[in-house]
């Protein structure tokens, strides 16, 4: 092969610029885009791949557990009732549910916070500092992108166990706080983003690296900051594995653990069980997802750049 | 991942360093480090009833390498990965493409759409799927009773690893996109157009400009997903309850070890499996780069 190795060396806020670039770049031969309908046609089919399942689980969460069996799934029954279902998921043993919830939202935003920091705070460090040991400790840690979070679960289980905090919101927060490849994503970050003259009048002023770093590096380390922050705060989120394994009080549950465990529920009160369990499993599914969602379409702007800087530099 | 990212000369020595990354590394030695030489420690002893614990040395290791269990469900995510991991790739870079072509009328919803699966746990994912693929109320059930066909049997033996493989390409399709996608952005608009003064063609442009500069992003993401695919858990352990027959508690090496420590309380025996499946994950992540990285340098 010939190819004039394209080795993009962009910095960190390419997508932007390059992305501002090319569109203007191309408009001046043509006054619009040419635009391709049997491309855009057979995008949009597999996008209707991709929310489908999702279109069914909002008419399932309209339709009580009898419904779900006696009607068509991909439509709406005669009788909807999302609201009783919402109410009925919230009401169902004691309240569990809204528990479930907040324990969610506790693991998720305790662990994101805690590990776009600490993965901010190393990034800056091992971009910006050279010190005995720095890259010994950085390839140590980047080698440990490739362990696999679930075969460290168990042996975490049993050393936490000993330690006395399986059981506790601690044993699934901990965990989640040491993200390697967010350190790997924040150091080639902080490389570009914050430019050595800035830290060297800044140390000339007299401002201390505390300081520095909290006051000005952290401000141009956002976006690649809110990346690492929204992916943890996914995967803590999700998280299922973990707090299956450390977990075992219902009132300490994430929402993914407690709606698994509704469903083994439902699945063995069987279908002509009488429970309306069925429907609330579906309508907490639909609740659980929501507030992601929403986080994920909000942040696009940053989470999208950011993920740029991972992918493109080696 | 070149794992030695070249450092900056211009970094000068600060006492400040070090402590930057200190909290991290500290988390790192007793979160990461510890649980695996605690589990490489507990892999070296054996709970006996007479004698208690006991160190039996590499043992357990040999018992492990024989044991018919563990070796089905290592290579049943094997395959899996085989299978569904190129699928998945391949689609996400044929969107990225897509995306990136500027043909694309409503390119925005398009990749918010296909993206959005990220967003949701693999619990309700798995959960979803089980449902419509069920025979009780799962829409392709309906519709195949309504014409009076016979509906694929999702859940059966034969087709499960492949509706395992469908959910998790749902999941992830859209990840993996939008990391190639980002990657393409990056691209100076100036190769382009000496590529398209040079007389290449869109497909041309993307064979010859926008695959190798998307090579360091590919990797990432075929990375990620062998990690991912070696430790499938959560899919089987959810589609497990409503098909207990067809996936059983070895069926993935993940699951095999899950069942091993909190259903049969081997415990020495779950941390050989789980530091075995790590190893074997580890293989295969440089396994994936070595190649990677030869078939660039020849």
């Amino acid at each position: 092969m010939t190819t004039t190795t394209a080795t993009p060396q962009a910095s960190v806020n390419a997508p932007v610029n390059s992305r501002a670039a090319r569109g203007f770049g191309r408009r001046r031969p043509k006054p619009s885009h040419r635009r391709s309908t049997p491309l855009t046609i057979a995008m949009l089919a597999a996008l209707a791949y991709f929310l489908l399942p999702l279109f069914w689980l909002l008419i399932a969460s309209t339709k009580s557990t009898q419904d779900l069996f006696n009607s068509f799934g991909l439509w709406f029954s005669h009788t909807p009732q999302l609201l009783t279902n919402i109410k009925e998921t919230f009401t169902q043993d004691g309240g569990v549910f809204a528990q479930w919830l907040l324990n969610t939202a506790v693991y998720a935003v305790s662990s994101a916070l805690g590990a776009a920091l600490l993965a901010a705070a190393a990034g800056y460090g091992f971009a910006k500092f050279r010190f005995r040991g720095d890259r010994i400790a950085f390839n140590l840690v980047l080698g440990a992108v490739m362990v696999p979070a679930t075969a460290l679960a168990i042996p975490t289980y049993l050393l936490f166990a000993q330690a006395g905090i399986v059981n506790t919101p601690w044993a699934v927060i901990l965990p989640s706080l040491v993200n390697p490849f967010g350190l790997y994503l924040m150091r080639v970050y902080a490389e570009d983003a914050v430019p050595d003259s800035i830290l060297e009048a800044a140390r000339i002023d007299g401002a201390g690296e505390a300081r520095i770093f909290f006051t000005i590096a952290l401000r141009l380390l956002a976006p690649g900051l809110v990346t690492v922050l929204l992916f943890t705060l996914v995967a803590t989120w999700n998280n299922y594995f973990l707090p299956l394994i450390m977990l075992n009080n219902p009132n300490l549950y994430p929402i993914t653990v407690g709606l698994s465990s509704w469903a083994a529920q439902a699945q063995n009160g069987g279908a002509g069980s009488s429970s309306d369990m069925l429907a609330l499993v579906v309508t907490g599914s639909l609740i659980s997802i929501v507030p992601l969602v929403v986080a994920f379409l909000l942040l696009q702007r940053y989470w999208q750049s950011g993920l740029a800087a991972g992918g493109v530099k080696q | 991942m070149a794992a030695t990212t070249a450092a900056p000369a211009k970094g000068k020595r600060r006492a400040a360093g070090p402590l930057f990354v200190a909290p991290f590394l500290v988390l790192f030695l007793l979160l990461f480090l510890a649980p695996l030489g605690y589990a490489a420690y507990l892999s070296l002893f054996q709970q006996r009833l007479i004698g208690g614990n006991v160190f039996v040395g590499l043992d357990n290791y040999a018992k492990a390498l024989q044991d018919p269990l563990l070796l089905h469900g290592v290579g049943r995510v094997a395959l899996f990965f085989v299978i569904q991991v190129p699928l998945m790739l391949v689609l996400a870079l044929l969107f990225a493409l897509a995306l990136d072509s500027g043909l694309l009328r409503l390119s925005r919803v398009i990749r918010l759409g296909i993206f959005v699966p990220y967003a949701v746990p693999s619990v309700v994912a798995a959960l979803m799927w089980g449902y419509l693929y069920g025979p009780d109320f799962g829409p392709f059930a309906q519709l195949g009773r309504e014409l009076d066909l016979p509906a694929p049997q999702f859940l059966s033996e034969g087709w499960m690893l492949g509706s395992l493989a469908n959910i998790v390409t749902w999941e992830f399709v859209g990840y993996n996109m939008i990391i190639l996608y980002a990657a393409l952005r990056t691209v100076p608009a100036e190769l382009y157009e000496a590529a398209a003064m040079d007389g290449a063609g869109a497909w041309r442009i993307a064979w010859s400009v926008k695959l190798p500069a998307l090579r360091p992003a590919l990797m990432l993401t075929l990375l990620f997903s062998v990690i991912g695919s070696f430790q499938l858990f959560n899919e089987p352990s959810l589609l497990m309850k409503i098909a207990p027959d067809v996936i059983t508690s070895s069926y993935t090496a993940n699951l095999y070890s899950y069942s091993l420590a909190f259903t049969g309380q081997q415990l020495n025996y779950a941390a050989t499996v789980s530091f075995l499946l790590g190893l074997v994950i580890v293989i295969a992540s440089y396994g994936v780069l070595l190649t990677a990285n030869r078939r660039r340098t020849s």
